[in-house]
């Protein structure tokens, strides 16, 4: 088994890292999710998932399609009931009470904004319900509309508005009854990439002003990443990771999340021999011994497999001075994407290796062009040591 | 060859065209004619609709067909939107298919079993609790609320399938109870649907001739029942007079719920763009 060092820095420069909430880590959970299993016939779309969420935090469940996020999201909401296991809002158990009465919002994927109600009508239907005085609910609905940049669309039907006007509307109408817990299901998933980078910034922004914990499902990565302080990858009905987007990325602990988030090259390989701080990993793949630093609790002789992120691996027409994680490749293909190129590379025992380079310069240095022989190498920091 | 093919376009339309309307075209200009032979142009005049108006008979026939298609439209509506709910909403319950068969028998059932069937049943019910009493107006709207709510319920039932299960959802969420979520963003979204379906079911109502006179009694003859037995006697000037004031009636129904459900498909399409998420791989 392999963990991860917990009390890590965090090196990498996180956008809008300055406004985000810290989980309270050593304060209650505000949402727990216990043991809750959700079955259609035999089959499990939710299972055994136990989820701890803190207050103000925002939290990302990150899964491909069919892996239950969705599923989770709508039983945390009361849309969907859990065949077992028990749902804690802020202390309160309401695993059987239904949507109406749970103090939790929803902005659906598809919006299900109210056709026949203008932008105003839409947003204050949560609070009417509520039975709200209508000199109370003008002044919520105005402000909010204010928040949200929608103003002067007040008086429109959802049909006269574009896709990033109703996306607002619908995430005032969820969040103007200030819920104890904002469910989002993929909500910027219907708008075009500008937009959605906008939103995304929009998004921590509103988060921050009202201080409503956030629940987000999402299939993209790179917005789970930017929106979320800590982000729970699922897969098969389960929750197989759980952390910041930093600990996700830089130490999965499974294949799994190393392949799902982000692009990983793997080198599967045995335990040679411990270190105190590091381990070294003889792999047949990669041709070479390799060092990984920071691991504990490996046995020798264990059967592993070792996680090289693609940017992390350094390229050179000369062989480096250092002696492992070193291989001698020929360049097969080049990508040039503007920012960075990505590099296919072919290493003597037939296998690809992924890299990616930041072209820092104009090019003025010579980069590796296709069929050059280079060394390709990493730091025993970078790698990541899985379960094989 | 293009213009070939475009006047051989325009030929077929204009004989489906004169085909279809050409009797009713007659029958409207007839309508106007002095004579008081049916078939003998006499001259421009609006007298049979003079007639018309003095008729005792017809008037009191048309205001008892008038009053049965209301009552029986909205019935139809507020069963059929049940019926139409259940079928789409309750997902797979035992007997669905059957249910749903059962709900659409009556648009395929022959008129003349439907009738004499529904007959059978006054005349037994009469037997064992009384009631309907006799023949008349209550069961004529009986048997015409029992076949339009057929219609009204598939008309639900297929806008209900297109509406998107996350309005009704979302309307739960935000604090709604079920039976309000109904009443306030359900029936709303699917108006366009009620109001075609009670239009629709007006007029088949008002055009019943071979139901109503399985179940009607004495004294409550309907319109068409009227008519056709004066028609028995020979066609006079003045049914065409009716004739015309009927096809009025049932063009501005038609055209009506046809507006307001394209409109409506209109809307929701716009809808659907840009709020509905692109299928992620």
């Amino acid at each position: 088994m392999v963990t991860e060092d917990s009390t890590m820095n965090d090196p990498r420069p996180r956008l809008a890292a300055g406004i985000r909430p810290a989980p309270d880590e050593p304060a209650q959970p505000y949402v727990r999710a216990e043991g809750v299993t959700r079955k259609f016939g035999e089959v499990a779309a939710v299972d055994d998932v136990t989820l701890e969420i803190y207050r103000g935090e925002v939290f990302c469940l990150l899964g491909g399609s069919g892996c239950g996020k969705t599923t989770l999201l709508r039983i945390l909401a009361g849309l969907e009931p859990a065949t077992t296991g028990r749902v804690l809002i802020d202390g309160e158990d309401v695993t059987g009470t239904p949507p109406f009465r749970r103090p939790v919002n929803m902005m659906f994927q598809s919006y299900a904004l109210f056709p026949h109600l203008s932008v105003r009508n839409n947003v204050a239907f949560g609070l009417r319900q509520d039975g709200l005085p209508s000199r109370q609910i003008n002044r919520r609905v105005a402000s909010m509309l204010e928040l949200v940049k929608l103003g002067p669309f007040a008086r429109r039907k959802p049909h006269q508005l574009s896709g990033g006007q109703r996306q607002r509307v619908a995430l005032a109408r969820a969040l103007v009854k200030q819920p104890k817990l904002l469910l989002l299901d993929e909500p910027l998933g219907a708008l075009d990439r500008q937009l959605r980078e906008e939103m995304q910034f929009e998004l921590i922004n509103i988060q921050q002003t009202l201080g409503i914990t956030f629940v987000v499902v999402t299939h993209d990565q790179e917005e789970a990443m930017t929106l979320s302080s800590r982000i729970g990858v699922m897969h098969a009905g389960r929750i197989v990771q759980t952390g910041t987007p930093t600990q996700i990325y830089e130490y999965p602990r499974s294949r799994f999340v190393a392949q799902f988030v982000g692009s990983v090259n793997l080198f599967e390989g045995r335990v040679e021999e411990r270190a105190p701080d590091h381990v070294l990993i003889a792999s047949e793949k990669a041709g070479c011994t390799l060092a990984v630093e920071h691991v504990a609790q490996v046995a020798v002789g264990a059967p592993v497999a070792v996680a090289v992120r693609p940017e992390k691996l350094v390229m050179a027409h000369e062989p480096p001075g250092h002696e492992y994680n070193h291989i001698p490749a020929i360049v097969d293909e080049v990508a040039y994407r503007g920012g960075l190129s990505i590099y296919k590379l072919r290493i003597a025992t037939g296998h690809t290796l992924h890299l990616t380079q930041p072209n820092r310069d104009r090019a003025t240095v010579q980069r590796p062009a296709a069929h050059d022989a280079v060394f390709v190498s990493w730091h025993p920091a970078s790698g990541v040591v899985l379960d094989s | 060859m293009r213009t070939g093919r475009s006047a051989f376009v325009m030929v077929a339309m204009a004989l489906c065209l004169a085909f279809l309307y050409l009797p009713i075209v007659s029958l409207v200009v007839y309508s106007f004619n002095a004579s008081k032979l049916v078939t003998v142009w006499g001259g421009f005049s609006a007298r049979w609709y003079g007639e018309l108006l003095r008729d005792a008979q017809i008037l009191r026939a048309a205001w008892l067909s008038l009053r049965i298609a209301v009552v029986t439209a909205t019935a139809a509506v507020v069963l059929g939107t049940l019926a139409g709910v259940a079928l789409a909403r309750m997902g797979r319950f035992r007997g669905r298919i059957l249910f749903s068969g059962m709900t659409s028998a009556p648009l395929v059932m022959p008129e003349v079993i439907t009738g004499l069937s529904l007959l059978l049943l006054f005349v037994a019910l009469e037997d064992l609790i009384g009631w309907p009493r006799g023949r008349g107006v209550t069961t004529i709207t009986i048997a015409h609320i029992t076949f339009s709510m057929a219609y009204v319920a598939v008309v639900i039932q297929a806008q209900l399938a297109n509406l998107d299960p996350s309005l009704e959802e979302a309307a739960l969420d935000l604090g709604a109870r079920p039976a309000k979520v109904f009443l306030v963003i359900t029936v709303p979204v699917i108006a366009p649907a009620l109001v075609s379906g009670w239009l629709l079911s007006f007029t088949l109502s008002l055009d019943d001739l071979i139901i109503a006179s399985f179940v009607a009694g004495p004294g409550s003859s309907t319109l068409p029942m009227v008519v056709f037995s004066k028609v028995r006697l020979g066609v006079s000037p003045e049914i065409n007079a009716l004739a015309t004031l009927f096809v009025v009636v049932v063009s501005i129904g038609v055209i009506a719920a046809g507006a307001l459900t394209s409109r409506a498909q209109r809307r929701r399409s716009r809808d659907a763009q840009g709020a509905i998420a692109p299928p992620f791989g």
